[in-house]
């Protein structure tokens, strides 16, 4: 018998497995340089998350949606990794279940599943356990390679951190760190600082992003924009105030920036959908980031920056069109 | 280096295909029966001239135009009107259609058949106008808007220059290629035809990058003429779309709703402007065509000289039959071709290429939920927001609203269906905006 | 201490009593005047804003109650809402209410799968609309059910459904408020809101094809062939192009039973009761 179906009768055959298989894939240098920086508890942190989230998805679609199992498109995935990735290595495994329901269950699942959510699962996830858990959230431990120079360190303190407390106009008593304390820019580019298990190596993150662009997962608006305007705003001030706390490219390598920029603002989903809306996005997640790193009483703002934006991606939506063929320049 | 033309706003790259650049044209075989529609372009059906029982000879003709949007229709065949009823057309509606039992093949005397070039051009633009609407020549790209109103320009307006469309950029089709290869010259000398009716002397025949045959011999042998340029674009789909091609190489864009007249351009097929010169200096009118018969499902794929009413299932015969494997059979391209029901439907004016697939990547996978990725804007050449026409024809918002989007302006090529991840069927929802738009 | 809670006390009940003011004010001033009986109206109406009344939504028919005099008020009328509806409308005007013999849609064409078999597969095609652009349909009948369901997803009331052995809408007469939203979305336009006779009967000719009756016939088993029977029954009953069409005035009561046993392809279709 033959088949009759509406033109165009090819299709790319990347699906949308497809494009969450290259996004793991791109993930996976930022695995190896946790596993590498903080050793198998990373790893711990990693497979806890990425288990948790695909278990409540395959849970949600089995006994609340009794629908087809949604988990093969890899996207839980993706809010696993990039949920272990925004934590500490010493996370105790419950909280990161806490973490994968928030994420899984309340921030996608509730609003219907993939394509439907308006916040950023993983980023959901991070942020409960950040307001509920501060203390073991805020626990970095040194990185190996660093622990070799120091071993008695038990704990460091994040660039972000150092950077916040050598702020002169803050309290006296809190000033801990001098600017001397920053790690060099060198560790901070390979990852050899503290701070989250996957946000440390910037380098192992851009070469998740190489991948990113080259397999056309995303385009390359959101992630440079982001981090432009990051570093655009932080120079201005640097220059206007000469407060060391406004160090630009400390501020483009350190914490969660590189992640955020590269793997969380881009999520198709909560992301707008014309390039003009990306770039309006991405330069409001920049804004935001040095406001609340700068002026708010957290060290990290890129979180909140992105979850913040998220909610305006309706109205970006709405109005951010493109030129159509034809209409005026 | 030379400098090639592509257009900027959306597009994709698709896997080509093309595995019959390099078969010859060769004369299909004449059925024994012809059924040729009185309608093979936009606007209204053709009159019928003969009836029952009447001989006509290759080139009679059988329907006059009716109206100015009409053309002419043409015998392909000689041999005896048998009857003229309606028939289901290739989609499976009924459309009215003459049939011709052939007998021999006496063409019609005015015809030349010879193969020499004419050189010469001794008429003047309104007798080329006219032998362009006696010969029944209808846009061959795929449109078939009828020539001669494109060829007329309205009072008022002024065309500057004939772009000779040559991109082909439908995956597995190489009919135009090897039109281009094989009668290089005569369709420069149509151009020099449509130029003379246009009174124009600038034309350019613009060549999509992948067919290194048809640019050489195009190149080569523009160098004798004067006005006649040959250019080459990059490879992307939809580049051989009017508008596209217009900005690619112009650099201009046509606003929403006007022809290309209005900014000084006409474009034409290599198909019609190979007709057109058939016509006009050899007063042969346009009763055959080169259809490509590809696919995988296709045993002998080729390019064919086919007459026109040939029932599709003999020239599916003539290339090693159809098999059982065979899922869909595409008329046009795979991007903006339809699949057809009947097989015993004629080819037309307007049958680019015949497709047999089989395999599995060309059918069509059932659609999962939007997840907003953006790609579908991203791709589309005509600049819209296809998620966003979607998601208005899904709650049926009203005409206004699908207006806003400029629904109206989609060119249809697929591109947003193409690259979808969730498999949705974007291109559908276009179409049935459009249609609302058109019904009020 | 007490200082401190008598200022507080004072500094915000002062931005409440200030807040409420300008929400007074504001609300004052930009309040939208609405007629007491449009409101009475458009609480009896069933709230559905699906314009089957001809108007923009509920609200804008109320108000067009409201306003009509008594005989432009006959021509109004709420099909969703039936008699009911209007009676209480009409007592709210103080008019007396027209009567309408109540009305549901039917579907004209039985090319289900069993009397029109497919001759070829749809493959992920999500709309009549854009089947009906493509190609006559799985069975070859230019005129018939496409099968996919444009009018139960168009269907406000949940009346209609895709009935499964058949694969064809089926209308659920008791959920059927005649709003008309399936005759405007059906490419082939085969739903028909049709009046019910004195009796609460119906008789309909199903089908919508007009080919030759044999090539009809070889699409579909339930065919309306034109053999001109049912014309010799009843001389209200017309055939034209090859189809036969059965007014609405035609009183199923008295013909229904003849014509629905006289028809060869059992094309015409005979209820006894549709409401009830």
């Amino acid at each position: 018998m033959l088949k009759i179906s509406t033109n165009p009768h090819m299709q790319t055959n990347r699906d949308i497995r497809a494009l969450m298989l290259d996004v793991v894939i791109a993930l996976m240098p930022a695995a190896i340089a946790a596993i590498l920086f903080f050793g198998i508890d990373a790893l711990r942190v990693i497979l806890t998350s990425v288990a948790a989230c695909v278990m409540f998805e395959y849970l949600c679609c089995r006994y609340w949606f009794k629908s087809e199992n949604s988990t093969k498109d890899f996207s839980a995935v993706i809010t696993g990794l990039l949920l272990a990735y925004n934590l500490p290595s010493t996370m105790p495994c419950w909280m990161i279940l806490i973490g994968a329901f928030m994420a899984i269950v309340v921030a996608k699942m509730c609003f219907g599943g993939l394509g439907r959510n308006i916040f950023n699962p993983a980023l959901v996830g991070r942020v409960f356990l950040f307001i509920s858990f501060p203390v073991q959230m805020t626990v970095w431990p040194v990185p190996h390679f660093l622990q070799m120079i120091s071993p008695d360190g038990a704990t460091g303190a994040t660039p972000l951190k150092i950077l916040k407390s050598i702020d002169a106009s803050s309290s006296a008593s809190t000033q801990m760190y001098s600017i001397d304390d920053l790690p060099s820019y060198l560790n901070m580019f390979l990852g050899n600082i503290g701070g989250c298990i996957g946000e440390v190596s910037t380098i192992a993150l851009l070469l998740g992003f190489a991948w990113l662009l080259y397999r056309k997962v995303i385009t390359w608006h959101i992630p440079v924009y982001y981090l432009l305007t990051v570093f655009v705003f932080t120079s201005a001030l640097y220059f206007i105030t000469g407060n060391m706390k406004f160090l630009p490219f400390a501020h483009l390598l350190s914490g969660g920036l590189m992640l955020g920029a590269i793997f969380m603002a881009t999520d198709y989903t909560t992301s707008p959908m014309t390039l003009k809306g990306q770039i309006i996005f991405a330069i409001g997640c920049g804004i935001l980031t040095v406001i609340i790193r700068s002026f708010s009483a957290y060290p990290e703002g890129v979180s909140f920056a992105i979850l913040i934006m998220n909610a305006f991606v309706p109205l970006i939506d709405k109005y951010a069109t493109q030129r159509c063929y034809g209409e005026k320049r | 280096m030379v400098k090639e033309y592509m257009f900027p706003m959306g597009g994709i790259h698709l896997k080509k295909y093309k595995i019959t650049t390099d078969c010859p044209i060769i004369d299909a075989k004449i059925p024994d029966i012809v059924t040729i529609p009185v309608k093979q372009h936009i606007g209204s059906p053709a009159k019928t001239l003969v009836s029952k029982g009447d001989k006509v000879k290759v080139g009679t003709l059988l329907a006059d135009a009716d109206g100015i949007v009409s053309s002419d229709v043409h015998s392909s065949v000689s041999g005896e009107v048998i009857k003229i009823e309606d028939l289901p057309s290739s989609s499976g509606y009924e459309e009215k259609m003459i049939s011709i039992k052939t007998e021999g093949d006496e063409w019609e005397a005015s015809i030349d058949k010879s193969d020499k070039i004419i050189q010469e051009i001794n008429l003047s633009p309104e007798e080329i106008i006219a032998k362009i609407r006696e010969g029944g020549i209808v846009g061959m790209g795929g449109a078939g808007y009828p020539t001669p109103i494109k060829t007329a320009v309205p009072e008022g307006k002024k065309v500057e220059l004939l772009i000779v469309n040559g991109i082909e950029c439908e995956p597995f089709l190489t009919a135009d290629d090897r039109l281009m290869v094989e009668h290089a010259e005569e369709i420069i000398m149509g151009a020099r035809v449509i130029n003379r009716a246009l009174g124009i002397q600038n034309a350019i025949i613009a060549i999509d990058e992948n067919k290194p045959k048809a640019i050489e011999a195009l190149t080569t042998l523009s160098k004798r003429y004067v006005g006649v340029n040959v250019k080459v674009c990059r490879t992307k789909y939809p580049q051989g779309g009017e508008k596209q091609l217009i900005r690619a190489i112009t650099g201009r864009e046509l606003p929403s709703g006007k022809l290309p007249v209005d900014i000084g351009c006409i474009v034409q097929n290599v198909g019609t402007v190979f007709a057109v010169y058939e016509m006009v200096l050899k007063n042969k009118p346009l009763f055959e065509r080169i259809v490509t018969v590809s696919g995988d499902g296709c045993r002998h794929p080729g390019n064919y000289r086919v007459r026109i009413g040939t029932p599709i299932s003999s020239l599916i015969e003539e290339t090693g039959g159809l098999s059982d494997d065979v899922n869909k059979i595409i008329i046009g391209g795979p991007m903006m071709g339809n699949a057809i029901v009947n097989t015993s439907a004629p080819v037309t004016k307007l049958t680019s290429g015949i497709l047999l697939l089989k395999d599995d990547s060309f059918s069509k996978k059932e659609a999962s939920a939007c997840i907003r990725c953006g790609k579908c804007a991203l791709v589309c050449p005509a600049g819209l927001r296809p998620y966003a026409i979607k998601q208005a024809v899904t709650f049926n918002d009203t005409t206004e609203c699908l207006r806003k989007l400029h629904a109206g302006d989609c060119i249809e090529c697929g591109c947003c269906s193409y690259i979808c991840p969730a498999r949705i069927p974007i291109l559908d929802y276009c179409k049935i905006a459009k249609q609302e738009i058109r019904k009020k | 201490m007490n200082d401190l809670i008598l200022l507080n006390m004072l500094i915000l009940g002062g931005t409440a009593f200030v807040a409420a003011l300008i929400l007074y004010l504001v609300s004052k001033k930009f309040a939208v005047k609405t007629d007491e009986m449009v409101i009475s109206i458009a609480a009896a109406l069933p709230q559905v804003n699906c314009g089957a009344c001809g108007k923009a939504g509920c609200a804008d028919f109320a108000t067009a109650c409201a306003r009509a005099d008594e005989p432009s008020f006959a021509n109004l009328y709420c099909p969703v809402g039936g008699a009911a509806v209007m009676q209480k409308i009409a007592s709210i005007r103080g008019f007396a209410a027209t009567d309408r013999a109540q009305s549901v849609a039917v579907l004209r064409c039985q090319g289900s799968c069993q009397n029109a078999p497919a001759k070829i597969a749809y493959e992920a095609i999500s709309s009549c609309r854009i089947a009906n652009r493509i190609s006559s349909g799985q069975s070859g009948c230019p005129d018939g059910c496409l099968h996919i369901g444009d009018c139960v997803k168009v269907c406000k009331f949940g009346a209609l459904s895709l009935d499964k052995t058949s694969n064809m809408p089926v209308v659920d007469s008791k959920k059927c408020t005649s709003c008309g939203a399936c005759v405007k979305i059906c490419p082939r336009g085969l739903f028909e809101i049709r009046k019910q006779s004195p009796a609460g009967g119906m008789v309909y000719v199903a089908c919508r094809n007009k080919q030759k009756g044999a090539i009809a016939r070889k699409n579909c088993s339930k065919a309306c062939i034109a053999c001109l029977k049912c014309t010799k029954i009843c001389d209200q009953i017309k055939v034209e192009n090859n189809l036969s069409y059965i007014p609405p005035e035609v009183d199923a009561g008295v013909f229904g039973e003849e014509l629905a046993k006289s028809c060869p392809t059992s094309a015409i279709i005979y209820k006894e009761r549709v409401h009830g």
